[in-house]
């Protein structure tokens, strides 16, 4: 692991030695490739049991579902083990307003999302954060199964049949733009296979994987301006010493409610993005499960560090659609590599930078590394 | 490569170990910078204060259960003084600061801090007053650096929020600026410069206890509190922190201190308060003090008898 963390480390103090421009095209082609994978279809990368940018689509929601829980867990240390509730409040606040009880545009749906989400989170957290650590976790675990249950029960959200013709975003159906496929190692452009740029539909999820994957980096962006601010560093203290921080002047109370509404927004985006794509949403899309997986994105990324998180988010997405020949094995396999991560690497895959960035704080590289942060 | 675990649950011991630790200490060798006291640490809303009684406890008790911590207690602490807080283990030193930044409440009496009562102020309130205090057991931030922990303190007088910091406004701007520019000089001050990137779970004990004076002093307090801030260390590194202290007081802050070692606290103090089973036995003079007899036969007995 050693070998790998230096390895990527000579690679960025060498880009980090490169000209600002060129630096800044390297990182514009990493972010297009990006872009391009569902067309591309690389060899390796892509899934052949299921539709590779469906897959892809998963991995960038799911990504902003790690990123938001990573402020929550990671940034202020609140062990929210009910995210999945948030989820599903944004996907159906899109759902009944976009479908079941007014039909507004897609475009004022997602913002409701995360105003309904974040005052939800609000709600939540204004009597359960006064309280520590395990009372949360087990209040936020009833809040998830709670928001199921209403879900289930109540006519208003028409029960366990969900809600259906959920509004896609409008479509400009500009060019057609033909896919890649591939014979072992040869390329060839595949006239059949092509993505309407930008026609959201049932049958295509690019254009669904463009839109999130640009959520996901502006959000990215907003989550760099937060932790590296007043209000990042307020986070990190109350998560290293609650006490401490308060008597630092810190109004802990108030930090960890901001960091609760925050991580609900982004999951309640996250949950409109859901919507949106799906067209159809029914409570049992919203089980527990969901919410252990999403502290396993966070745990196993490397709490703190949000790369690492949304390493993990994409890891944990896209492996078990790539190694669907496994079945259930994949399950069991999952349960071992989590066992060997928490035993030999309990920080995670990437933990935050600054452990490295105060390891190496005597090679006075911190700025090269600052350089790579401030791009994000 | 020893990996350090972020998240809610890091230890707090840790740094005790290392006191003692001799390849610590030989890496402190290398890298010690001095403190550099001749920056200049002062702030105008501390130094300008007039002349008078800062703080005054007024007949504190506080019991937990059974057990009365702080029996009917007063003194006062002048603006500019060193005002030393003594007395054997258990006295209640502690527990009197913690009724001082508001951590408990008292049974019965109360606290006036620049002639107001501190009645249920919060502790982040009370900081933002003016008052900051570092900690018999380290309580820094340990996956923080060295920096950031500095800037932590320096953040109780500012104010960004979250539509500053995403706009990045120039109150945040500002903030930023002020805050870094505070860090460093106090970096400089303590001696710790080298260290600014360095995760305070990685600083050799010395370098976390000062630290947390540096800490406690970026919040521009009017009245600096210390617990303990030489424990672990020997004699000569407690004689350099006393100087420092001293050079604290100088910068125009007022200090609180407590520390065990007599005759130290003799020598830097103004005025001395001995507390003993939670009660006042003694206040005056470092002289008067010294030869108190009811000072000498609780206090420097158990002193004896325990080392
Ligand atoms: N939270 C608490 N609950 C119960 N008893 C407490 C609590 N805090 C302190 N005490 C008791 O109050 C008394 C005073 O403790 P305190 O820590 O203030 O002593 P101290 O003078 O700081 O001693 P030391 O020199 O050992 O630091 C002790 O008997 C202690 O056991
Ligand atoms: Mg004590």
């Amino acid at each position: 692991m050693n070998a790998v963390r230096n390895f990527f480390h000579s690679i960025r103090v060498r880009l980090g030695k490169l000209p600002r421009w060129a630096q800044l095209v390297l990182w514009g082609l990493v972010v297009l490739l990006v872009y391009l994978l569902p067309i591309i279809n690389p060899p390796f990368l892509t899934t052949t049991g299921s539709d590779f940018g469906a897959v892809l689509f998963s991995c960038a929601m799911y990504s902003l579902v790690a990123i938001g829980l990573n402020i929550v867990i990671g940034y202020a240390g609140l062990l929210d083990l009910g995210y999945i509730g948030f989820f599903a409040i944004g996907a159906y606040t899109v759902g009944m307003l976009g479908s079941a009880h007014a039909t507004l545009p897609l475009i004022l749906l997602v913002p409701a999302a995360i105003v309904v989400t974040m005052i939800s989170g609000v709600l939540l957290g204004a009597p359960t954060l006064r309280v520590r650590g395990d009372y949360l976790a087990i209040v936020t675990l009833g809040f998830g199964e709670i928001v199921r249950l209403v879900l289930v029960n109540s006519g208003w959200t028409n029960g366990s049949r969900g809600i259906s013709n959920i509004p896609t975003p409008p479509s400009i159906e500009l060019f057609d733009i033909p896919h890649i496929s591939w014979q072992g190692l040869t390329a060839f452009v595949d006239l059949e296979t092509t993505t309407t740029f930008l026609k959201f539909s049932v049958t295509d999820s690019v254009p669904y994987y463009w839109l999130t994957l640009t959520l996901v980096f502006i959000v990215l962006f907003l989550d760099w301006l937060m932790q590296n601010s007043r209000v990042g560093r307020a986070w990190e203290a109350t998560r290293e010493d609650e006490d401490a921080a308060e008597l630092m002047g810190v109004p802990t109370f108030r930090f960890k409610l901001l960091a609760f509404a925050t991580g609900a927004a982004i999951g309640g985006l996250s949950g409109a993005m859901f919507a949106t794509k799906q067209q159809f949403i029914n409570p049992e899309n919203f089980t527990i499960i969901y919410s252990v997986l999403f502290v396993a994105m966070v745990v196993v990324g490397g709490q703190g560090n949000r790369w690492g998180v949304v390493f993990a988010a994409v890891l944990l997405t896209w492996a078990p659609e790539k190694f669907r020949f496994l079945a259930d094995g994949r399950f069991f396999l999952f349960g071992i590599l989590l066992m060997a991560l928490a035993i030999f690497r309990p920080q995670g895959l990437i933990p935050p930078k600054r452990t490295v960035r105060a390891r190496k704080a005597e090679e006075e590289e911190t700025e090269i590394l600052e350089e790579g942060h401030a791009h994000a | 490569m020893p990996d350090t675990t972020p998240g809610a649950l890091g230890s707090h011991d840790e740094a005790h170990d290392g006191a003692h630790d001799g390849s610590r200490s030989a890496r402190r060798e290398d890298i010690v910078t001095n403190p550099d006291t001749s920056v200049d640490i002062s702030v105008e809303e501390v130094t300008d204060l007039p002349p008078g009684k800062m703080l005054e406890v007024d007949d504190v008790t506080l019991r937990f259960g059974g057990v009365t911590a702080l029996d009917g207690v007063s003194f006062h602490i002048n603006t500019g003084e060193i005002l030393g807080l003594i007395g054997p283990n258990g006295a209640g030193k502690t527990t009197c600061f913690n009724v001082m930044t508001g951590v408990y409440q008292p049974t019965s009496g109360g606290v006036r801090f620049m002639g107001e009562p501190l009645g249920r102020r919060k502790k982040f309130e009370i900081t933002k007053l003016g008052i900051a205090r570092t900690f018999q057991n380290i309580r820094l931030f340990h996956n923080m650096t060295a920096l950031e922990n500095i800037l932590v303190g320096a953040d109780a007088h500012h104010s960004t929020g979250m539509a500053s910091a995403l706009l990045r406004l120039p109150k945040h701007r500002r903030e930023e600026a002020e805050g870094m520019d505070r860090a460093h000089e106090l970096l400089k001050f303590m001696g710790l410069e080298r260290r600014a990137d360095e995760l305070a779970r990685n600083l050799p004990y010395g370098d976390q206890r000062r630290l947390e004076i540096a800490r406690a002093l970026a919040t521009n307090p009017k009245l600096l509190c210390l617990d303990e801030p030489a424990a672990g260390f020997n004699p000569a590194e407690k004689v350099r922190l006393m100087e420092l202290i001293q050079t604290i007081r100088e910068q125009g802050y007022t200090v609180l201190l407590i520390e065990h070692d007599m005759r130290l606290v003799m020598g830097v103090t103004d005025r001395i308060v001995v507390l003993e089973f939670g009660k006042k036995i003694a206040e005056g003079l470092p002289a008067e003090i010294r030869d108190n007899p009811a000072v000498i036969a609780a206090y420097l007995g158990v002193d004896e008898s325990a080392s």
